[in-house]
């Protein structure tokens, strides 16, 4: 396995995720001899992982059983330990497509943080592009670099443990894409600009407050990017679940004026509510909203490099 | 090699071209002697070629396109500025130009930002206006009088909000956030073999392509006689990526499934001229979309190629005078060699394309279609390997709610996820920021998932397993808290 090339089958020194259920899941580092407890009971890395399909069914101890899933950056992105306020994929999708990455592409990204964005920037510029990370927190740039060989991808990506706002990227003139979760990063913009091929490229933003987001397009305005847009993305989870409301009793005579009977065995008919009449109730499928999402991340903006 | 711009980012004549005017979006193919009508203005891009993408261009008369100089703001001298609109009164004469006046600048040839200059200078109330009114007021001016157009190169986040705005009917109104959530959900990268069965002209098709740079295969399902890719050729992806493109029809995967496929019942006769028709569709279709021209423009150069032909015939004629008629004979035979071939090659890749489906082993399956994906889903993910995700768009929620319904009856996936994005623009302007006035109602929903080993012995017993694990997760923790 690697984070940028599917693998059939769990090898030793593999990182992959055990499924348990319902959005219930954790990270396992796959090794020779090496046991790992889940609720449902022991899991034993030599005899039930190493040489399994990734995507098969494994039994515990208990008699339990989970799935053992190949990694993508998105379920690391679930499941990864923090060291910092992470991006989710949702984020993560519109910055990948609005700084128009591929492979091939050169990166620059800062700060490196938990690794949640580098991973899905490393997987989408593999295997021809790179990108170049920048940490200002030591302990967490050794971190992200111990992650990025554990996970394969060491040759595809650049830490630098230095502060972007003093002292860029360490690149200058290569990227085609810059991307800045950092509190001020209106100090480093003109790093950014300078990182930027000379033809041009995109930057993006991420910030939680409006007033950082003011700053950061008064200095790229500063800077003469142009098409300068700031948005939003939220994400609204449905859960899909089989509705019944009652019939209210009107003191009508019991005969029945709904001709729809209601078959209980026969789930195909969701969507079309039915009548039942025993019961007094009309059941329907829905997806019903959480009752709680999340409302804010940040806000991202985008601009352009242009030639002037 | 990093020596200033790289030619490929040099408009070149034949390229795919986008042209944009503030948020307006078209595409274009780069032709000499072209005439391209684009926001209510005319123009040929002769000029363009050799300029580096992203240049923006002033049309000048005669339809001719100047790169712009840099912008020298004339700041507007009077910084007089109300402090309130008390005293504004809309008599409608506060412009003392008249529309006739307007008119004669524009005719004179005037450069628009002249025109708003003059705009400025007599409007009567433009003085009294507040700072940020004025500054409204010659953002709107500018917009009107000042023609400038940026041709930039094609990518999914420019073709994806160009169609959401331009055409969303024809993209089943899947919003560019929406792709973009395809696009991560899927894990589209480098080295996949994906399968992707859309009908939003080809756009769907074409992120993923470029997503994957060419690197691994795509097998594209598609509906009736051919797979639509009017979207994907406005890309311009170089003909590498087009190498390992494979095209399946949707009405064999039944046969492929079931083990009933051969070629033998496929290109008959009457079958290998319909293909052959909608190919040539195919081909006009992409042409009309990717210039998306007037009629006048296609019918030009539909003109153009219809002429080149015809001098062809009439050379060849000339050449074979003497034995017209044998050599109408030899053309003839030709001919039938010539389709036979085609046909041979078409059921060649159709063998192949059928090969790579029954490994079962693809990476990932995106489904983005006018279809129900009900059906789409439960035969294509038998082709999809385990531990793979998939997506499927809908532009409603309800054919989903089925869809999700049934793949837990099926079994083989796991993390079922319905969902939807909201997108929300902002005006960041200082001491003016706020959410932007409008935002789209809706951009689609997705239903994306990942798939397992489907444990065929026991599969109501996975029915079982697997529907109580949908439920409610305050019960399950119960449970669990039992177990332990």
């Amino acid at each position: 396995m690697s984070f940028v090339e599917y693998g059939d089958t769990i090898k030793n020194g593999d990182t992959a995720i055990v499924f348990l259920g319902h959005e219930s899941m954790f990270p396992v580092k796959v090794q020779h001899g090496n046991v790992t407890q889940t609720k449902y009971g022991v899991i034993r890395h030599s005899t039930d992982l190493i040489g399994k399909k990734y995507g098969s069914k494994v039994t515990c101890s208990k008699g339990g059983w989970v799935f053992i899933l190949h990694p993508t950056p998105e379920l690391w992105t679930m499941n990864l330990p923090h060291r910092t306020q992470i991006l989710y994929s949702t984020d993560i999708s519109i910055i990948t497509m609005m700084l128009e990455l591929k492979p091939g592409s050169i990166v620059c990204e800062s700060g490196t943080g938990s690794g949640s964005l580098s991973h899905a920037l490393i997987r989408t510029v593999a295997p021809t592009g790179h990108l170049y990370t920048v940490e200002f927190h030591q302990q967490r740039a050794e971190k992200a670099r111990e992650e990025f060989r554990e996970h394969g991808v060491e040759h595809l990506v650049t830490v630098t443990n230095q502060d972007v706002c003093k002292n860029g990227f360490g690149v200058s003139n290569i990227a085609d894409a810059v991307f800045l979760d950092i509190p001020s990063p209106w100090e480093a913009i003109g790093h950014a600009k300078s990182a930027l091929k000379a033809e041009g490229g995109r930057i993006c933003s991420f910030s939680p407050c409006i007033e950082q987001v003011q700053r950061t397009c008064l200095a790229m305005e500063e800077y003469g990017f142009t098409e300068l847009n700031t948005l939003e993305i939220l994400l609204r989870v449905y859960n899909v679940r089989t509705i019944s409301l009652q019939i209210p009793d009107l003191g009508k005579a019991a005969e029945d004026n709904s001709s729809t009977g209601f078959d209980s065995s026969n789930p195909s008919n969701q969507g079309s509510p039915c009548a039942n009449l025993q019961q007094g109730a009309v059941q329907f499928k829905s997806g019903v909203p959480l009752r709680e999402m999340v409302g804010h991340t940040g806000y991202l903006t985008f601009a352009t490099k242009s030639l002037f | 090699m990093e020596d200033g711009p790289s030619l490929r980012s040099r408009i070149r004549e034949g390229d795919c071209a986008v042209l944009k005017r503030d948020d307006v979006f078209k595409a274009v193919p780069v032709l000499r002697r072209r005439k391209i009508i684009f926001e209510k203005q005319w123009f040929y891009l002769d000029n363009a070629i050799g300029h580096v993408y992203g240049t923006t261009f002033e049309v000048t008369s005669g339809g001719n396109l100047q790169p712009k100089q840099e912008v020298e703001e004339t700041n507007t001298e009077t910084k007089e500025a109300g402090t309130d609109n008390r005293n504004i009164v809309d008599d409608g004469k506060s412009q003392k130009l008249t529309h006739d006046d307007i008119k004669a600048l524009k005719d004179k040839g005037i450069k628009g930002q002249e025109i708003v200059q003059q705009l400025i200078e007599n409007s009567t109330t433009f003085r009294d206006k507040t700072e940020f009114a004025q500054d409204k007021y010659i953002k709107k001016k500018k917009k009107k009088y000042e023609a400038l157009i940026t041709i930039v190169k094609p990518s999914t986040r420019i073709l994806s909000t160009m169609y959401y705005a331009r055409e969303p009917g024809k993209i089943n109104h899947l919003r560019y956030d929406t792709l973009a959530q395809m696009l991560t959900l899927g894990n589209v990268r480098a080295g996949n073999k994906m399968i992707v069965m859309e009908t939003c002209a080809g756009l769907v098709l074409g992120a993923v392509m470029e997503r994957m740079g060419g690197y691994g295969s795509i097998i594209q399902m598609y509906p009736g006689g051919g797979p639509v890719r009017a979207a994907t050729s406005c890309f311009g992806f170089p003909k590498g990526f087009f190498d390992n493109l494979h095209e399946f029809p949707l009405s064999k995967v039944d046969s492929l499934l079931s083990g009933t496929f051969s070629t033998e019942t496929l290109p008959s006769e009457p079958e290998d001229n319909a293909l052959a028709d909608e190919e040539s569709n195919g081909l006009t279709d992409e042409k009309q979309t990717s210039l998306q021209g007037t009629e006048e423009e296609s019918t030009t150069e539909a003109a153009m190629e219809i002429n080149q032909t015809e001098e062809q015939e009439t050379m060849d004629i000339n050449a074979e005078d003497v034995e017209l008629k044998e050599s109408k004979e030899k053309e003839n035979k030709e001919n039938v060699r010539e389709k036979q071939r085609k046909q041979w090659e078409r059921r060649k890749k159709l063998l192949e394309t059928a090969a790579l489906l029954r490994e079962k082993n693809a990476d990932g399956l995106i489904v983005a279609s006018k279809f129900h994906p009900t059906p789409l889903l439960l035969a294509l993910l038998e082709f999809v390997a385990p531990s793979r995700p998939f997506v499927v768009y809908c532009q409603y929620k309800e054919p989903l709610l089925e869809c999700y319904t049934k793949l837990r009856e099926r079994g083989g996936v796991i993390n079922l996820k319905l969902s939807e994005t909201w997108l929300r623009n902002y005006q960041v302007l200082p001491d003016r920021s706020h959410p932007k006035l409008t935002m789209s109602g809706g951009g689609g929903y997705l239903l994306s998932g990942i798939t397992v080993v489907l444990d065929k012995g026991k599969s109501d017993s996975t029915n079982l397993e697997a529907l109580k694990m949908e439920e409610p997760s305050s019960k399950r923790c119960k449970v669990q808290d039992l177990h332990c």
